[in-house]
């Protein structure tokens, strides 16, 4: 039964139009290829990144020691070892600088005075034998000099002389993962090399990434440098970042969504809102520089996590208000109808209905808008913050580093051996936004359930 | 007995209590200060964006005027050198401007045929699994610090680079790998601004179109792409914007030193615009230096373009979008 | 050639199922070509979703499946072999509310030509014209075919989905409520174009007004509602055919006492 009812000469038909209809079919199923290949891509790049960092974070060392660790301690762990063994050690080894380390970790005078006073003034503030108190440093002998060292040094300051001044470990080649298994024979042939020169240099397979890298203070020296300093700067100017944007941005996004007329003032805020998201970052660096470091410099002592957290603060606040006026938007009319309806004021029904009911949504922009903070590095290093600092900040008006800034200052060296620290503290902050946008992912599914239920 | 009497007398008193207290009250307005002083803390809060604003205008305003006036250059040169060299006294951004642009070419040469490809894919073809399932994939992606991409510019993809195009080809610093991680970097977001745009054209468009005998493909590029135009083509202009203010990713890989190069090259080191400013504010920088004011009118332009694109997105999505019923 | 009476769609034992919810069950009618066909019923009777499965519509819907035959000239519809965008060419499709393309209205009518590889102007021209001119629509945008399809009224909006739809030349043209949309008049205009239209093509039509039914069509199915309790309190319900004939039949004597209900506007 073959109809042709309305049929012209017009359109292709039969033997032509089947050609035709293979023809767009062959250039969609090609396209169609490429779209899917496109995601495909940038999951093997993401791949690609991760593979990468792990590939430079872990493997072989030829290190040599000036101390094998185990002609120290049994096991070779100097972790295992309290205070007076680890200055037992140094006494042992370094004798002539015991001396040198009480006036770098302890003095409190200028270093030119401090042979020439007596180590009441020189160490005030630190515990001292008494009957000592009238005498100077030069006149201890070396035992009492190390029970000082003893007495103040906390464990990590004494493990890191340790380690930098009697084992004085030397890495002299990283391998990556990829060349410590595959291309074994030629680490063995410039191992043997090495060893022309350094008769104890031997093969190590290290993981860069450590529990000593995580307590290890910064260090010029890559084996014993660690991410301690750099974390907690980090966590320090993430507490300062949310203390200020989260009640300026929620309350923001309170006045634009219950309190805001439609009026031009109104309209402004809203759209130099959107606009501040896409100011580049390095812009507000330049306003922290300006502002904060340099014309508040009385009130945030200058280069400080105080003026890095409000610099911060301002670049996440523009996410934190777009977020929270989200979720306040999502509150039900009907919520803040019935609180009106039984003689709530305006701030009884914001503070009691509307704020509890949007809160894991502002909570869940706010983490994330945290996350974005914790890896922010342009505006850290235009208000420099990347001066060499291995002390933890005790204030916020302490100079300090971060992680970002001690990844860029790690990755910047050409040595390879910072290239690996750098892997493993970039490690150690996608572990920090991981735990965030975990905890983002938690209270989301929570605030989902209590819906339901 | 008692003890009702006493109940009753109690209900009674306080009935007439409330009765005096109703005979008294009034529906006048009642000063309430606690919200006045709330609502006045609010509106600051979101006054204070205004300020933000108006401050980096006025800081970058006020260093670059210095810059101008402070006798070393002039506006002029600033624009039309070829040459940065603050040592020499040699003030021009064109360089810095020009590695800029060409890092942000070669970012954008990734991510939008990426970005717009796995945005169709997403929202045309994939099954409600596999969409579920990448879209994470994407923000991960877009949750990676920058910091990190410029270590993954730095050491994997400039070897790469090395490694296809010889050792002598492509410098260890140079645009071409910075431009290209910094399109992975940006893929995400064009990705999802794009899928937001194509997801939003009515279902009604896409079966008139299979209806008349369309393929997926001729669906998706005669009627969906054009309908969703205004929306992509915004997600793009993002896209740009961004890439003309990403900082590490070039500070680490891209090089240091300006460098104009005529017709550009892409395998050497050239410093851009961010590029420079965190290198000379990473150093040791004294205040009032023409060094620390010349960053502020570098700042200043970076600032003016990517206001400029930012608006030209807004522009764009307001002005070219469809309005179905 | 086709006689009066032949049929040119013929359904069997089709079910319909979204996902693992069946949709629709056990349908079997002919539809006669040039002649007009309504499907009418209760909300949620499955008659949109049979229309659909004649051109394959249903594919776009993930999950859906239909099982059953579904024959376009002597071919099933479901066979391997068969290409749904050749179905949806020569079975055409109107929709529920208007939707051209935010193109001219030219382009709108051009769409399908070009899809099919006509490029010169000469003919694309021809085509537009002489389609607009059989949705009676030509006299009213002729002056402008380069305005938006989007600046035309309702009706208008209508008419040129339809002038797009028979620019392919199909042989058979689904309408789903094709007039729910529209105003009185507009309806009106769509009606009478109905009518001219069915000397050349067979016309399927679903429609929720019972007058519609009436004025349009030679034959109506009436689809009704099964429900069953799966358990308590959770209601599966799905659509079957209740009655099919010839339209003066089914509403002046109907054979169920369903379908009497229905037509008399007890429920719906």
């Amino acid at each position: 039964m073959s109809v042709s009812v309305s049929q012209s000469n017009l359109l292709p038909t039969g033997a032509e139009f089947q050609k035709g209809l293979a023809r767009r079919n062959f250039r969609g199923s090609v396209w169609g290829r490429f779209y899917s290949l496109s995601l495909v891509v940038a999951i093997l790049a993401l791949i690609a990144l991760f593979l990468n960092i792990i590939n430079s974070a872990v493997g072989y060392t030829i290190t040599v020691y000036e101390v094998e660790p185990t002609a120290l301690v049994a096991g070779g762990d100097i972790g295992s070892l309290d205070a007076n063994q680890l200055v037992g050690i140094l006494q042992e080894y370094q004798e002539r600088r015991l001396p040198v380390y009480v006036r770098d970790n302890l003095s409190v005078v200028d270093p030119s005075l401090f042979t020439q006073v007596a180590i009441s003034e020189a160490l005030a503030g630190h515990t001292y034998p008494a009957e000592l108190a009238n005498l100077t440093v030069t006149e201890l002998s070396r035992d009492q000099q190390a029970s000082i060292l003893a007495a103040n040094l906390p464990l990590e300051v004494l493990r890191t002389l340790v380690r930098t001044d009697v084992i004085g470990e030397k890495v002299i080649h990283p391998y990556s993962l990829n060349e410590s298994l595959f291309e074994r024979a030629r680490i063995d042939a410039e191992l043997l090399e090495a060893q022309e020169d350094e008769p104890n240099a031997r093969l190590e397979f290290r993981s860069w990434l450590n529990f000593d890298f995580l307590i290890n203070p910064g260090s010029s020296d890559p084996a014993a440098a660690g991410v301690r300093t750099a974390l907690f700067g980090t966590l320090w100017v993430i507490f300062i970042t949310v203390l200020f944007a989260f009640p300026v941005g929620v309350g923001a996004a309170i006045y634009l969504e219950e309190y805001a007329a439609a009026n031009r003032l109104n309209k402004l805020i809203e759209t130099n809102i959107r606009n501040l998201a896409g100011v580049p970052s390095i812009i507000y660096g330049l306003l922290g520089l300006a502002v904060l470091v340099r014309s508040l410099e009385f009130i945030t002592q200058g280069r400080t996590i105080i003026s890095a957290g409000l610099t911060l603060g301002l670049l996440i606040l523009p996410v934190i208000i777009i977020n929270s006026q989200e979720a306040i938007r999502a509150v039900p009319s009907s919520i803040r109808e019935a609180s009106f309806g039984v003689g709530a004021t305006k701030w009884q029904t914001i503070w009691n209905q509307v704020l509890p009911a949007a809160m894991p949504g502002i909570l869940t922009g706010t983490i994330l808008a945290m996350s974005r903070a914790v890896g922010e590095t342009a505006p850290l290093i235009v208000i420099g913050a990347s001066t060499f600092i291995v002390t933890d900040p005790t204030s916020p008006f302490a100079k300090f580093t971060a992680l970002p800034i001690q990844i860029y200052q790690w990755t910047a060296r050409p040595q390879s051996e910072f290239r690996a620290i750098a892997a493993a503290a970039i490690i150690v902050l996608l572990v920090l936004l991981l735990l965030f946008n975990a905890t983002a992912i938690i209270l989301r599914q929570r605030y989902r359930k209590s819906l339901q239920g | 007995m008692q003890t009702q009497l006493e109940a009753g007398r109690e209900i009674s008193r306080v009935q007439s209590a409330v009765a005096a207290r109703r005979a008294q009250a009034t529906l006048f307005k009642r000063p309430r200060p606690g919200e006045d002083a709330i609502r006045v803390y609010l509106l600051l809060c979101g006054v204070l964006s205004i300020f933000t604003t108006l401050g980096i205008i006025f800081v970058l305003g006020e260093e670059s005027l210095r810059f101008f006036t402070s006798g070393v250059t002039d506006a002029v040169e600033f624009l039309t050198s070829i040459k940065w060299q603050p040592q020499a006294g040699e003030f021009g951004i064109l360089p810095l401007l020009e590695s800029t642009l060409m890092t942000s070419f070669m970012a954008m040469l990734v991510a939008i045929p990426l970005g717009l490809g796995s945005a169709i894919y997403l929202a045309e073809y994939a099954p409600s699994g596999v969409r579920t399932a990448m879209k994470p994939i994407l923000e991960v992606l877009a949750g990676i610090p920058t910091v990190v991409y410029g270590y993954f510019a730095l050491t994997f993809m400039t070897p790469a680079l090395r490694g296809i195009f010889g050792q002598d080809a492509v410098q260890i610093y140079n645009t071409a790998a910075a431009g290209i991680v910094m399109g992975i970097m940006i893929l995400p977001t064009i990705s999802s601004m794009a899928e937001d745009a194509l997801s939003s054209v009515p279902r009604s468009l896409r079966e008139a179109s299979y209806g008349l005998g369309a393929t997926r493909f001729e669906t998706i590029v005669k009627v969906v792409l054009p309908a969703a135009l205004s929306g992509i083509l915004a997600a793009f202009i993002i896209g740009i914007s961004r890439a003309v203010g990403e900082t590490m990713i070039v500070a680490l890989a891209a090089g240091a030193g300006s460098n104009w190069s005529f017709p550009p090259n892409f395998f050497v080191a050239a410093e851009t615009m961010t590029g420079h400013i965190a290198r000379i504010s990473g150093g040791d920088l004294s205040y009032d230096s023409v060094d620390y004011n010349s960053l502020f009118a570098i700042g200043l332009m970076l600032f003016f373009i990517t206001l400029g694109l930012n608006l030209l997105s807004q522009w764009v999505s307001k002005r070219f979008r469809e309005v179905y019923q | 050639m086709t006689q009066n009476g032949a049929y040119a769609i013929q359904l069997k034992n089709v079910d319909v199922f979204y996902g693992p919810k069946l949709a629709v069950s056990d349908v079997s009618l002919n539809i006669q070509t040039r002649r007009i066909t309504a499907f009418i019923g209760p909300s949620g009777c499955g008659k949109s979703t049979v229309l659909r499965s004649i051109n394959r519509m249903n594919d776009l819907i993930p999950g859906a499946r239909v099982q059953g035959d579904v024959t376009f000239q002597g071919q099933n519809l479901y066979a391997p072999e068969v290409d749904p965008v050749e179905v949806r060419r020569r079975i055409g499709m109107v929709f529920q509310k208007p939707n051209p393309f935010p193109k001219s209205i030219y382009d709108n009518v051009a769409y399908g030509p070009r899809l099919l590889g006509v490029r010169s102007k000469a003919v694309l021209d021809e085509i537009v014209e002489k389609s607009l001119k059989g949705a009676y629509l030509w006299d009213e945008v002729r002056s402008d075919l380069k305005k938006s399809g989007l600046a035309l009224s309702g009706g208008q909006q209508q008419r040129l989905c339809i002038a797009r739809t028979i620019a392919v030349e199909p042989e058979v043209i689904l309408m789903d409520e094709p007039c729910s949309a529209l105003d009185p008049i507009a309806t009106q205009a769509v009606e009478d174009l109905m009518k001219i239209l069915v000397k050349q093509y067979t016309i399927v039509i679903v429609t929720h007004n019972m007058q519609q039914a009436q004025r349009v069509s030679d034959f109506t199915a009436f689809f009704s509602i099964r429900k069953q309790e799966e358990t308590p309190g959770k209601e599966n319900r799905w659509g079957v055919l209740g009655e099919f004939a010839e339209t003066t039949e089914l509403f002046s004597s109907p054979n169920s006492e369903e379908t009497e209900r229905y037509i008399r506007g007890e429920f719906g």
